[in-house]
């Protein structure tokens, strides 16, 4: 279970566990955490906890809410979060990770069910699979109605172009990678372009030209892959034409596709 | 009606880097514009069990009801078209199947599975999912999730608590607030869409959505579209690169040229000496 630990001047007062859906926090006695300080509204701001996750949301108070020192409305709340109100701080602690051995387990689906009674919210990291039934969870009274059949299609944000914007999510997932990879580049050696570089950002990159020719370069944990895509002809390395399975790249080999060499090499 | 000549499949499914069996079943019946996609959860083996049975009923059944009727085939008392209808009802077959199962079995207790199943017709889709499986588009540069996930992460979304970027981040994944087999009744969302000529499709389980993003998923069928099996490949190896958590399934269908309904009286006369 999450929990808050409430601390003014570098002084730890108290540990607050979340175990209610909402915990309200406030000047006022009725508050779950009462803080009794004239900088703190009556109501001041109040934690929505669904299952897992924790959501603070300021009630219109006269100081504001402050997260890592920005003033917030509403925010969904990470690790290690800390909010202040007044010269008051509480640090959130989002639940312990499970064990290794228990994280696979954690991310299996489940299945939430509306109407069911409400189940303490450690449901969802429920006992191994003995007791049967232990793969549903209950969904709090609070959470919403599910979505009825009204909306179709949602491009939503998934409708990005491949602009710029990629980089940076290019970025994000190959830090998510196992094993740093070096940076590579390609360097074309003959042609009206040749002598000109490019550094192999992205997972994948396509060298030839569609419809004749065309392979790809991945970039993975282990390092650089090419893997022919169409085109009757496969690429070559250093002069042999690969097969049909992804062929490691090593440094300073040349491939030649489409009548084009191209030096592949590790950036130092 | 053959739509082979139409329609390029390719899938791949793989148990993940993290765990050893495959909850997950995928089938196609190519001929037909039929693909299917589960993705099965509950102990030991009973999400093999659940996903298994919903792959396998809904491609016999409905391949059976196919043969006998075009899922065009308009209906003269309700007006209303063939597939809805035989979706629906071979998903309730399915689900009570499951359900009965997980009923009258100890082992296969609380058994259930997603679904998501896409079926080709007249230069349509229509496509029927339950819980957070997905269909996705790539139709041009652009590419578009087209199914909405039962979950309740998307509700959260719905409602306005997450957006979809701090979803990535919430302890909540993996909660469906629907899937078959686990209630008596259930009732899929079913949408029609027109295809295009050029089109790609991609059903996957949240084994793929969960581990590669939307973007990097877009970008390597732009790359690969033009080798479809490379593609499938290629996205369960990102998904398994990217730490494979869970079982990753991906099936793709890409739209090789129009296949429009014969609506003229000769097909129809041909049609009934087939």
């Amino acid at each position: 279970m999450a929990k808050l630990i409430l601390s003014m001047d570098g002084l730890v007062l108290k540990e607050i566990p979340l175990s209610k859906e909402r915990t309200t926090i406030g000047r006022k006695p009725h508050n779950d955490i009462q803080i009794d300080n004239l900088a703190v509204s009556g109501e001041h701001a109040v934690i929505v906890t669904i299952l897992a996750d924790s959501f603070l949301e300021d009630l219109g108070s006269t100081n504001g809410t402050f997260v890592n020192g920005k003033t917030v409305k509403k925010h969904f709340l990470q690790n290690n979060d800390v909010i202040e109100l007044g010269k008051y701080k509480l640090k959130y602690m989002a639940e312990a990770v499970p064990g290794a051995s228990k994280a696979a387990d954690f991310e299996k689906t489940m299945v939430l069910r509306p109407g069911a009674a409400r189940k303490p919210p450690e449901a969802p990291a429920a006992a191994p699979a003995a007791a049967a039934p232990a793969h549903v969870a209950t969904m709090p009274a609070a959470a919403p109605a599910p979505v009825s059949a009204a909306a179709p299609a949602a491009p939503a944000a998934a409708a990005k172009s491949h602009g710029d914007t990629q980089v940076g999510v290019t970025a994000a997932s190959v830090a998510a990678a196992a094993a740093p990879v070096r940076h590579a580049m390609l360097k074309l050696m003959s042609g009206a372009g040749a002598g000109k570089e490019l550094e192999l950002v992205k997972p994948l990159t396509t060298l030839g030209k569609p419809g004749v020719q065309v392979a790809v370069i991945t970039r993975r944990p282990q390092g650089f892959f090419i893997t022919h895509v169409e085109g009757a002809n496969k690429p070559s390395v250093n002069g042999k034409p690969i097969e049909v399975q992804a062929h490691a790249l090593n440094d300073h080999d040349v491939i030649e596709l489409a009548g084009v060499k191209v030096e592949f090499f590790f950036k130092t | 009606m053959d739509l082979s000549q139409a329609l390029e499949i390719a899938s791949h499914t793989d148990p993940g880097m993290v765990r050893s069996n495959n909850e997950d079943s995928i089938a196609s019946v190519p001929d037909q514009g039929l693909v299917v996609l589960a993705d099965g959860m509950g102990g030991y083996n009973a999400g093999e069990v659940a996903s298994g049975m919903a792959t396998t009923m809904l491609t016999t059944e409905l391949r059976q009801l196919l043969e006998k009727h075009a899922p065009f085939e308009v209906d003269p008392q309700s007006g209303q078209k063939a597939a809805p209808k035989m979706l629906q009802q071979q998903i309730a077959k399915a689900n009570t199947a499951i359900y009965q199962a997980s009923q009258s079995q100890p082992q296969y207790a609380g058994m259930g599975t997603t679904l998501v199943v896409a079926l080709f017709y007249d230069n349509k889709v229509m496509v029927a999912h339950i819980g957070d499986s997905r269909l996705y588009r790539m139709r041009g540069d652009e590419f578009s999730q087209v199914s909405k996930d039962h979950s309740l992460l998307q509700e959260q979304i719905d409602a306005g608590m997450l957006t979809k970027e701090q979803a990535k981040h919430s302890s909540n994944k993996n909660l469906v607030t629907k899937a078959l087999g686990i209630d008596p009744v259930v009732e899929p969302e079913i949408h029609e869409y027109d295809t295009l000529p050029g089109d790609i499709y991609l059903l996957c389980s949240d084994g793929l959505s969960d581990m590669v993003s939307d973007d990097d998923i877009g970008m390597t069928l732009q790359a690969l579209g033009a080798n479809l099996n490379l593609a499938a490949q290629q996205l369960v190896q990102m998904a398994n690169d990217n730490g494979g958590r869970d079982n990753v399934s991906v099936i793709l269908i890409k739209i090789l040229r129009e296949y429009p309904a014969g609506q003229g009286l000769a097909s129809k006369i041909f049609g009934w000496f087939r």
